[in-house]
């Protein structure tokens, strides 16, 4: 950077700026350094969103200070403007991150960011594209965490935290983590598969200074409830325990020891095989907990047992969040009523609670503010919620039909207009419904133009608006239009291209999009990679797009994270030619069918396409295909085309704010 | 009503046809249907079970032949595996179809195979759905009330329920329609 005086502009949209510290702090710089003139021309343009600021600067900073100033900034967005000033700022800021986090894990190789940095103390990655979730990836797609672990074991052995989204683990993995990582304190496994209890084993035998273990919804091959007998007498630092996936009973008074010797134990959650006296005796040792997920609620108490119980629930003085409650029989469920009044989190979605019994409970949860609740709540229950539960800032309604299409259940498009009408601040909803119709969607963006994430799930493929046969381009279009703040939609029902207009023209900042059964034509496709600046995450299943609209946006492609496409009318030919043409992108066909065998132009079965700096990847199963091979691409040059984005560089620097807040 | 005179030629040519296997069983020429109609018309086709289990290698040997499209409605296998219990044993072996009626929110299913004849299936959609459906003339169509009941056949065409033989009916049936009066004049021109 040279010392003539530089244009600095800050542009960026999540932060606000603190002139008088700006200022107060150059003026401190400047009487430890040589009296550079500096001007400060603050130019300030408002939007309601973002602040721009040019500051006029002749100054050079110290690494020791400019380090410091780095230190405070917290947000990885934030952080990867930083690394874009210029190299020192580049190194700087590479030198102290701790928290590091990759979208995709296959976007970047291990190697390269255990070099970029050293100094990584928590690693957060994801793996499979989210329709893995739904069965729509085969089995063996890739996702491994183990070159991750061994990377970060011989380069970042302070590794402390490690999070990790449908992603598969294997034991040697966990065992690796044990032994290599001395500090290990935080594992949280979301969706990911591939490891057994005698991993957790590893985990809990070695690992002295624990905090967190959180398996999420993990599928673990289990056997047996040993694990848990693992953890030493001595780990006492346990703040956080969610083990509700595994099926097998663990050992009770183990747990009741471990739960004894964790004063710091905020959350625990059980799984289904911990009874109710079970429960009772838990939570008699740990009445400081704040998230609590019980086991069955479903055993047959006498009438001692369950006052014993009552009182204990009466004791969870901190509870905000509470889950589980498998089988819960309605008899049980005024024991909850005590912790009812603080409770922010309730997830009843594993709850087969019906109505009335849900409003009996739900009208007592004045504070709520994040509900998952399955469709047994029905229009009645949800209006209940919208009179009582005015914190409510995210609702999720789940189908409960053993078919999951099957409505016996009286839950229609009705429950989430009262919702959005007595809610003033929901922001996020995932709504499962047999079908909809226009005058609801316009109904519900009326009332709540907050609307952050807004997933609707019309289960009946192609249902159009059951009132006017109509499709609900017209619902969606009131939904783009009127929440401005959109970053994420789940669209269904019957739906013309003529939605996809919509959204593309009004939902300027949506991050991701998820489409099934819709649209008519390659139009649609091309309505969104041409018009949703903000896209970095599509999904499509089910449309009939073909090769046009793909080959004509492809430079889109290479600012978003990642597309999948699957059951479309995309020709092989279309991604040989996509990924020639692009080759920052891995273009991956997964399909049964060799190449050689379908005719080019038939479809392929599947399409996963993300952008990458890693170059093809090397563990593929068979049945998946990319076509092109690139040189290794270096990491500073990653950094600083990746988080390019829509900033225009010249001779102009950017730099993000020195402390950011987030708005 | 073109459409209804073309099946039922079709209908005839198949009744009298000399071919082994049970009575109202048809081939499986469901699959190819399927990947050539999806999106290339207005007629929209769902992907079936067999195109599914095909693509994707795995068999879901759990699941009977129900028309369930993968992955769909989404919701999380973690989640489905919870609620296995509840009604699997009860459904066996029938012939389940949906049914949807104009202006309802809901979607009701039905065992086809436990009707005998059109007027038990009609008194039983009359039930379930509180409408009358008039009288069925074989020229006219139904006479009488605003709601008529129609099907979607194998083959994606929208038919009037009662215009074929009933077992005919029973094998080609996938999801019934019980349409209002405005919209019935549409039928037989794409819906």
């Amino acid at each position: 950077m040279g010392a003539s005086s530089t244009l600095l502009m800050v542009s960026h949209g999540h932060c606000l700026l603190c002139f008088s510290c700006l200022v107060t702090l150059i003026a401190h710089f400047e009487s430890h350094l040589k009296p550079f003139l500096f001007f400060l021309s603050i130019s300030l343009s408002l939007s309601f969103r973002r602040l721009s600021v040019s500051v006029l600067m002749g100054l050079r900073l110290p690494s020791k200070v400019l380090e410091h100033i780095i230190s405070f900034i917290d947000a990885n967005e934030d952080r990867n403007s930083v690394s874009l000033v210029c190299k020192s700022w580049f190194e700087t800021e590479r030198r102290t991150r701790r928290k590091v986090f990759v979208g995709n894990c296959y976007a970047v190789t291990p190697a390269a960011v255990a070099r970029r940095f050293p100094k990584m103390r928590s690693l957060t990655l994801k793996g499979k594209p989210h329709f893995a979730d739904y069965n729509l990836v085969p089995d063996g797609w890739g996702g491994y965490a183990w070159p991750w672990i061994e990377a970060m074991a011989a380069k970042t052995p302070s590794l402390e935290e490690v999070r990790l989204k449908r992603m598969v683990v294997t034991d040697e993995c966990l065992e690796k983590i044990a032994a290599s990582f001395k500090d290990f304190k935080v594992l949280v496994l979301t969706s990911c598969e591939g490891f057994s209890t005698d991993g957790l084993a590893a985990i809990a035998a070695t690992c002295r200074n624990l905090r967190e273990l959180e398996l999420r919804e993990c599928i673990v091959e289990d056997l047996g409830g040993d694990w848990l007998s693992y953890f030493p007498e001595t780990l006492t630092s346990l703040v956080s325990l969610d083990f509700s996936c595994l099926d097998s009973e663990v050992k009770l008074s183990d747990l009741e020891r471990l739960v004894s010797r964790s004063p710091n134990l905020k959350s625990l959650k059980l799984n289904r095989a911990v009874a109710l006296d079970g429960l009772e005796s838990l939570l008699r040792r740990a009445p400081q907990l704040v998230e609590l997920g019980t086991g069955s609620f479903s055993d047959d108490l006498d009438q001692e047992a369950l006052s014993k119980l009552a009182k204990a629930f009466a004791a969870l003085k901190q509870l905000k969040c509470l889950s589980g409650l498998w089988d819960v029989l309605p008899e049980y469920i005024p024991l909850l009523y005590s912790v009812c009044p603080r409770l922010t989190s309730l997830n009843l979605s594993y709850a087969t609670v019906q109505m009335p019994d849900l409003v009996d409970l739900l009208s007592r949860c004045s504070k709520l503010q994040k509900l998952w609740v399955m469709d047994l709540i029905e229009d009645k229950g949800l209006k209940a919620v919208a009179s009582c539960c005015k914190e409510l800032r995210e609702l999720r309604v789940f189908p409960s039909g053993a078919d999951l299409d099957e409505t016996d259940v009286a839950l229609t498009e009705q429950g989430l207009v009262s919702v959005s009408e007595g809610c003033p601040k929901l922001e996020s909803v995932l709504y499962f419904c047999v079908q909809f119709t226009n005058t609801a969607l316009v109904t519900i963006a009326r009332n709540r133009p907050n609307f952050r994430c807004f997933r609707l799930c019309v289960m009946e493929p192609f249902a159009p608006d059951y009132r006017t046969q109509k499709p609900l381009d017209e619902g969606f279009k009131a939904i783009v239009e009127r929440c401005k703040d959109l970053q994420r939609l789940s669209v269904s029902g019957l739906l013309t291209d003529k939605a996809f207009e919509y959204i593309g023209k009004h939902a300027k900042k949506l991050g991701m999009l998820s489409v099934a059964f819709a649209g008519d034509s390659d139009l649609m496709l091309h309505h969104l990679l041409s018009g949703c600046e903000s896209l970095k995450k599509l999904e499509i299943r089910d449309c009939p797009f073909g090769d046009a609209a793909l080959l004509e946006n492809a430079a889109k492609l290479e600012t978003m994270r990642s597309l999948w496409m699957s059951s479309c009318f995309v020709s092989f030919d279309a991604c040989k030619i996509l990924s020639q043409k692009m080759p920052r992108l891995n273009v991956e066909v997964i399909d049964e069918h060799p190449p050689e065998t379908r005719p080019e132009s038939s479809p392929v079965e599947r399409i996963y396409i993300y952008r990458t700096v890693a170059g093809p990847r090397l563990d593929m199963p068979e049945f998946v295909w990319t076509i092109h091979k690139t040189p290794e691409i270096g990491v500073s040059n990653l950094a600083i085309k990746h988080c390019c984005g829509r900033f225009t560089f010249h001779t102009l620097y950017l730099i993000s704010i020195l402390f950011p807040l987030r708005c | 009503m073109e459409k209804v005179g073309v099946c039922d030629d079709f209908v005839n040519l198949k009744a009298t046809e000399l071919r082994l296997g049970l009575p109202g069983t048809e081939d499986g020429c469901e699959e190819e249907k399927e990947k050539i109609t999806c999106g290339k018309s207005n007629k929209r086709a769902l992907p079936e079970t067999e195109k599914e289990i095909e693509s994707t290698g795995k068999t879901e040997t759990a699941s009977p032949p129900k028309a369930q499209i993968i992955g769909w409605p989404p919701v999380r296998s973690y989640r489905k595996n919870s609620f296995q219990t509840k009604k699997n044993e009860s459904e066996g072996q029938g012939m389940y179809v949906k049914v949807s009626m104009d202006g309802a929110p809901y979607l009701r299913k039905i065992d086809l195979t436990v009707y005998k004849q059109y007027l038990e299936l009609m008194k039983s959609l009359e039930n379930m759905f509180k409408f009358s459906v008039g009288e069925y003339f074989e020229r006219e169509g139904y006479k009488g009330s605003d709601f008529v009941p129609t099907y979607e056949d194998k083959d994606g065409d929208w038919m009037l329920v009662g215009d074929v033989p009933w077992e005919m009916f029973v094998s080609s049936c996938k999801r019934l329609r019980i349409m209002k009066g405005s919209e019935v004049k549409g039928l037989g021109c794409g819906v």
